[in-house]
């Protein structure tokens, strides 16, 4: 595949880097609103919107913004396109926007929209950049789902309120609820730990496989936070 | 008399009945991050305890005093977020110079906070749940407590637990997630309390 192309960037993000999987970026929105499958898909393509549109405007500002006050400037784009989405669901979609309620607005602080915009749209032309938002965007919302859908299963016996379980089975309600979200993440994490630890054993390169955010929910992706990770190794010590 | 009844029942519930890690999710990267050692957990706290109950008076202030009378409360979200940057900057500057005991103390957290998703959460809860400046400033302090309390019992069950022998695959993050699911579920207790 030709690098930078469309359908490269749409694999990557939705394959190869995929936010959620992979990365383990995001995890806030990620445990919060998967309480069902059509909540997760819901935030993830409120994701994908604002990342799209954020991307493909930093992609167009990047000349203009002077690279000292860049992440000020990333985050004023970003916002305005999560109040402006968040206008328009109270508008249109009225019941997903009571349904995600504050985590909408806290898009703004999705570690996985700035980090795009500093990994990828401040040094890529406009058009590649979309892509690489849709990509990332529809990863996010892949995932958001497929979470949801688990947790629906087990603790409601629905997918997308639809009843698909057998009558014989109990719900576990738990799964449902706040310590349900953790062990369904912690479940994701052994899983990607079992992959990372096959591949390395093979001696593939497995450093793309990342273990979430740190410490700051807005700047932990990328190089951003390795300094002050490094300061609070030392402290640890 | 009325009022501190309500002050009391808003510190209750957002500190322990919805507290902000464990049912509300916000602000999970520290809480994961830096909780290897109760020292270091505890300093973290700290920090956002005073960041948290500093942004939600300053963020109530201009909510009540600049944006709605100018009928701008649409611009919260991008004015919520960049006062609570600029803030954040002012008072590490601001330690730096004056407080050397304290930035000491907080001085290696307060970076990594600047726009933690809970600052920014509660900042806009005020608004939603329409808190006055002072019943915000209880929210944000409780909120702020709900997460000290949280990261303090977590990271005293992660130096306990260091050297378990857990499937290999479960080791680091897995480990920890579970328990702060356990965690959760005993916090579900609190929601008789009110």
């Amino acid at each position: 595949m030709k690098e930078n192309s469309a359908i490269e960037r749409l694999y990557n993000g939705i394959v190869k880097e995929n936010p959620t999987f992979v990365l383990l970026l995001g995890m806030c929105p990620t445990l919060a609103v998967t309480t069902s499958a059509i909540n997760g898909l819901g935030m993830g393509l409120t994701t994908a919107v604002v990342l799209t549109l954020s991307n493909v405007m930093i992609s167009l500002l990047r000349k203009i913004i002077p690279n000292g006050v860049r992440i000020p400037a990333f985050i004023v784009v970003i916002a305005s396109f999560v109040t402006i989405v968040q206008l328009l669901l109270e508008a249109y979609l009225p019941f997903l926007n009571e349904a995600l309620g504050v985590y909408i607005p806290l898009i703004v602080v999705n570690c996985i929209i700035l980090g795009r915009a500093e990994a990828y749209a401040y040094s890529h032309g406009p058009v590649s950049s979309l892509f690489d938002g849709l990509g990332m965007g529809l990863g996010f919302s892949v995932a958001l789902t497929a979470i949801g859908a688990v947790r629906e299963i087990l603790g409601a016996g629905t997918l997308f309120n639809m009843a698909i379980m057998p009558k014989s089975y109990q719900p576990i309600g738990i799964f449902v609820l706040a310590p349900g979200a953790f062990f369904v993440l912690a479940c994701l994490a052994a899983a990607q730990n079992y992959v990372k630890r096959k591949l390395a054993a093979k001696g593939k390169d497995v450093s793309k496989i990342g273990s979430g955010c740190g410490h700051d929910c807005l700047n932990c992706s990328e190089g951003a936070c390795t300094e002050r990770t490094a300061a609070l190794k030392e402290e640890d010590k | 008399m009325e009022n501190v009844k309500e002050l009391l029942i808003i510190l209750i519930s957002s500190s322990l009945v919805s507290n902000v890690v464990l049912s509300q999710f916000l602000g999970l990267c520290p809480f994961l991050g830096v909780s290897k050692k109760t020292d270091t957990a505890a300093g973290m706290g700290g920090a956002i305890l005073f960041v948290i109950t500093l942004s939600s008076a300053i963020s109530g202030i201009v909510y009540q005093f600049i944006l709605s009378p100018l009928h701008l409360e649409y611009l919260q979200t991008i004015v919520f977020i960049l006062v609570i940057a600029a803030l954040v900057q002012f008072v590490e500057m601001f330690l730096k110079k004056f407080m050397q005991p304290l930035y000491k103390a907080l001085g290696v957290y307060l970076p990594l906070i600047t726009t933690n998703c809970a600052v920014l959460g509660v900042a806009l809860t005020n608004v939603q749940k329409e808190y006055g400046i002072l019943a915000g400033i209880v929210n944000g302090f409780a909120t702020a407590l709900g997460f000290l309390i949280a990261i303090v019992i977590l990271a005293g069950l992660r130096e306990k637990m260091a050297y378990n022998d857990v499937p290999e695959s479960f080791k680091g993050m897995p480990h920890v997630l579970l328990t702060a699911g356990l965690m959760a579920i005993a916090f579900c207790g609190f929601s008789g309390l009110l």
